[in-house]
């Protein structure tokens, strides 16, 4: 874009303006005086910590909530959303975080979902004008996903751009550019995806304007025309990316400096010598061959590689959860385990990625989560002692600052953090616990809840518990691991030094990663 | 561990408080919304007929519960699981039969006496047995598996019947099962022993954890290291067990074997657990739960009668009072609930 076109889109009145929004669900102030605009072909960033009312602010600009007071204007006119039609209809559409198209659909069938028009004749489908209409919103990001796959067989990242497909058909309906709302876009991508997303959205912008909501401040920064920073339901602050960085936005978005560093990185301990897991020429079929690894007692060793490098199964593999063939031996001794429950036996943990589904039991207690792998400790035979698991839960509960109304309210109703930090109680109850795999275990968590899950993981390896970590970003992995064990296409591509204070630059890593 | 070093200091804010409370809402409407719908279910026929809240009549309705309350304690663990059984009528069948081929009959010279009831109840035990290992083991959903198995309890019992009724000739059976306490039934106090095993076992045990654990995350309970498969295959046998008996308790009151045993109850089972508040896609409810939807499905059916519904309307005024009862209790959930299929 021309300089004097930024200008006068700049200059330009906004497309859409949310005034002073305010929203209260029962006792808590979910909004309480949100004000932004979006200017024509401009990507504004949103950021905020998990609670900061980022989530319901876009669920009130697709209709999905209902603010108490404030207005919402879209190209100078006060509207009223009613819901994700409406929205759609008047030109807003937004790509969620949990996807929502609907995966035993063909892809033109998705795109233009709900608004077929002339595509649908009295009910009937006319698949040839469907396919035509679909593929031009696909042209319009000029990407060559085929129009007649089925949606649940294309990747995650193929998936986004297929909403962002979808958002953009409102074009013709309105005939005004639209606006797109991205929720965590880059969330569940790896890094070249995320440079495709970003290429996307240079693209985007030369016919919507986008609005970029992310954890990821790097990313926000890199994207942005302008950023607005949420802090307790409120807008605290706009600023545009050159003025400042990370760390500013950082402070502003939780307001007031993290003590020492954001990883603890001055709390790692040097590595003790005698090694905890070996592992040799171990073979997962299709997924990962002939990995060697030694992870020592008290060590982070982090494992990078982009989705589909083998890393996940590996983790897995060593759990239990996957066959294998290889060798292993914890301690010195020869395990082989066969299952996560042996492998469980065996004093080895491990935190899924998918916390929802896989690491909890949303309508069980706190309690009760914690001491399900364990539950032998708090049995007397088949009979379980409730007092003594409520003791025990309360301690955890205690040690590790995890904040509830009690130990037998439901996991599922807390935030996000404290769920994690549940979760990983479920592990340290155990003393004897020896390697703990972590599969992203900050995913999803606002900053606040992350540095308390990586002190918990400094303290878990002071404490000589050995730990297989993959991380959300490579800047998070870097810094937490001892070393970096790096994997591409299933091999291991390099192990890389990240002692403390000789830490290796992200590109180091990177380049071995591809 | 070295415990004392993992104090760390609480930087979160109270979010998550009034989000926490207004979950913890949900769940208590769900918990408590079905025992209220029972509250008022018995005002409403308390003041419509004068005979509803007599002593006489709660004998009534306790007694002619039993057997419902006994199939949906085992059902309960089922459906916790996530699981569903349509076993029951089968398993019902076999077991009414063979228990009246068993004890003192019409039909032959075998009087094994108690261990001919055991023997019922075991044989039920094998049915769930079998179902949950074929569940688990030939991973064939346990729709397919239970709805197999009842079939072939239906089967045998019509072979065992062979076209002769077996009536039970065993006058302690008899004089037993017509003695009453405190007004009831002995069988009324068989199945109230049953709801409270249930209980402890729901509460107390791992069967109990595990069941909900796996209804509610499956992938976590494997990940865990809980041995699902033999907890899904414990629960069924347990299921089936609790059939047989209940196979026993109506051939007892009919004082004959017969293969219609069971029919209807898998129906009103499923019924009267998913009105009591356990969720067909597992984790969710209990034995305490699903007992409140026995009574209010058997305070229905007493009500009705009692007000005079004609009982040609009855069935369809039933339908349209549990759809009405089931709308009522899933609402707090219904977020959960949004895609029904």
């Amino acid at each position: 874009m021309s300089v004097e076109k930024q200008i006068e889109d700049a200059a330009s009145a906004p497309v859409l303006a949310v005034h002073d929004l305010r929203k209260k669900f029962a006792e808590t102030t979910a909004l309480d005086g949100v004000s932004f605009e979006v200017r024509p072909h401009e990507v504004v960033g949103l950021i905020g910590e998990n609670g900061a009312g980022k989530s319901t602010l876009l669920k009130m600009l697709v209709g999905l909530a209902q603010p108490d007071s404030g207005s919402i204007e879209l190209r100078g006119k006060r509207v009223k959303m009613r819901g994700i039609a409406q929205a759609g209809a008047a030109g807003i559409g937004m790509v969620f975080q949990e996807q929502s198209l609907i995966p035993n659909l063909t892809v033109a069938e998705n795109i233009l979902f709900g608004a077929e028009g002339a595509a649908v004749v009295g009910g009937v489908y006319r698949w040839k004008e469907l396919r035509r209409r679909a593929q031009v919103q696909l042209d319009k990001i000029g990407s060559k996903i085929k129009i007649d796959a089925i949606t649940e067989e294309l990747t995650f990242a193929e998936r986004q751009l297929v909403e962002v497909a979808k958002v953009l058909a409102t074009e013709e309906r309105t005939n005004a550019e639209p606006v797109v709302l991205l929720d965590e876009p880059t969330s569940v991508l790896d890094r070249d995806e995320t440079e495709v997303l970003f290429a996307q959205i240079e693209r985007l912008r030369t016919r919507a304007s986008v609005v970029f909501v992310s954890h990821r401040l790097d990313e926000v920064l890199r994207v942005s025309d302008r950023v607005y920073v949420l802090r307790n339901g409120k807008t605290v602050a706009e600023c545009v990316p050159g003025d400042v960085d990370e760390a500013a936005l950082r402070r502003m978005m939780i307001g007031r400096d993290l003590e020492g560093s954001h990883y603890g990185e001055e709390d790692q301990l040097p590595v003790r010598e005698e090694v905890r897991l070996s592992v040799r020429g171990l073979s997962i079929k299709g997924v990962c061959e002939d990995i060697d690894l030694d992870v020592h007692v008290g060590e982070i060793l982090g494992i990078a590689g982009v989705q589909g490098s083998g890393r996940e199964e590996l983790c897995r593999g060593i759990f239990g959860a996957l066959a294998t063939r290889g060798s292993m031996t914890l301690d010195g001794r020869p395990i082989k385990p066969g299952s996560p429950r042996t492998a469980i036996s065996a004093d080895i943990g491990f935190v899924p990625a998918e916390r929802r589904r896989e690491g909890m039991v949303g309508s069980m207690s706190v309690a009760e989560n914690i001491t399900l792998p364990h539950i032998g400790e708090v049995c007397a035979g088949p009979v379980l002692q409730r007092g003594k698991e409520r003791r025990l839960a309360d301690e955890w509960i205690e040690r590790l600052s995890i904040r509830t109304p009690s130990a037998s309210a439901p996991l599922g109703s807390l935030s996000g953090g404290n769920q994690q930090k549940a979760v990983l109680a479920r592990w340290m109850v155990s003393d004897s616990l020896k390697l703990l795999i972590l599969d992203h275990p900050t995913r999803g968590l606002d900053v606040g809840a992350k540095s308390e899950v990586y002190r918990l993981i400094r303290e878990l390896t002071a404490s000589g518990v050995s730990v297989l970590l993959m991380a959300d970003s490579l800047e998070e992995l870097i810094a937490m691991s001892h070393r970096v064990l790096v994997m591409k296409d299933g091999r291991v591509t390099d192990v890389i030094d990240a002692r403390a204070g000789d830490k290796p630059a992200p590109v180091t890593v990177l380049e071995r990663m591809i | 561990m070295a415990a004392a070093r993992l104090g760390l200091a609480p930087p979160e804010t109270g979010r998550a408080d009034a989000r926490t409370r207004r979950r913890a809402h949900s769940t208590l409407l769900a918990d408590f919304g079905p025992f209220g719908a029972l509250v008022l279910l018995c005002v409403i026929f308390s003041l419509l007929s004068p005979q509803f809240a007599t002593w006489g009549n709660v004998r009534n309705i306790l007694d002619s519960a039993a057997v419902l309350g006994v199939i949906a304690v085992g059902l309960t663990f089922v459906l916790l699981l996530g699981a569903i059984d349509l076993s029951i009528e089968g398993v019902m069948a076999t077991a009414a039969i063979s228990v009246a081929l068993l004890v003192a009959n019409s039909r032959n010279d075998i009087d094994l006496g108690f261990i001919g009831i055991v023997a019922a109840v075991a044989l039920g035990a094998c049915f769930g047995l079998a179902s949950g290992m074929l569940s688990t083991g030939l991973k064939i959903p346990s729709f397919m598996t239970t709805l197999g198995m009842s079939a072939i309890g239906i089967g045998i019992a019509t072979v065992l019947f062979a076209g002769v009724q077996p009536s039970l000739r065993s006058p302690e059976l008899a004089e037993w099962a017509s003695g009453q306490w405190l007004g009831l039934t002995r069988l009324t106090f068989v199945a109230l022993g049953v709801v409270v095993v249930g209980l402890l076992i729901q509460r107390y045990t791992r069967l109990g954890r595990y069941a909900r654990a796996i209804g509610g995350a499956e992938e976590l309970a494997v990940l865990s290291g809980i041995p699902v498969r033999r907890y899904k295959t414990i629960a069924f046998t347990f299921a089936g067990a609790v059939y047989g008996l209940a196979g026993v308790m109506v051939t007892i009151q009919l004082g004959s074997g017969i293969v219609q045993a069971g029919v209807g109850q898998n129906f009103a089972a499923i019924t009267a657990a998913v009105v009591g508040g356990t969720l067909l896609s597992g984790g969710r409810g209990g034995v305490l739960h699903s007992i409140v939807g026995v009574l209010i499905v058997t305070v229905l059916v007493n009500g009705l009668v009692l007000i005079g519904v004609s009982p040609y309307v009855q069935k369809a005024v039933q339908g349209v009072i549990v759809v009405v009862a089931v709308a009522i209790t899933a609402w707090p959930l219904r977020q959960r609930l949004r895609v029904v299929k």
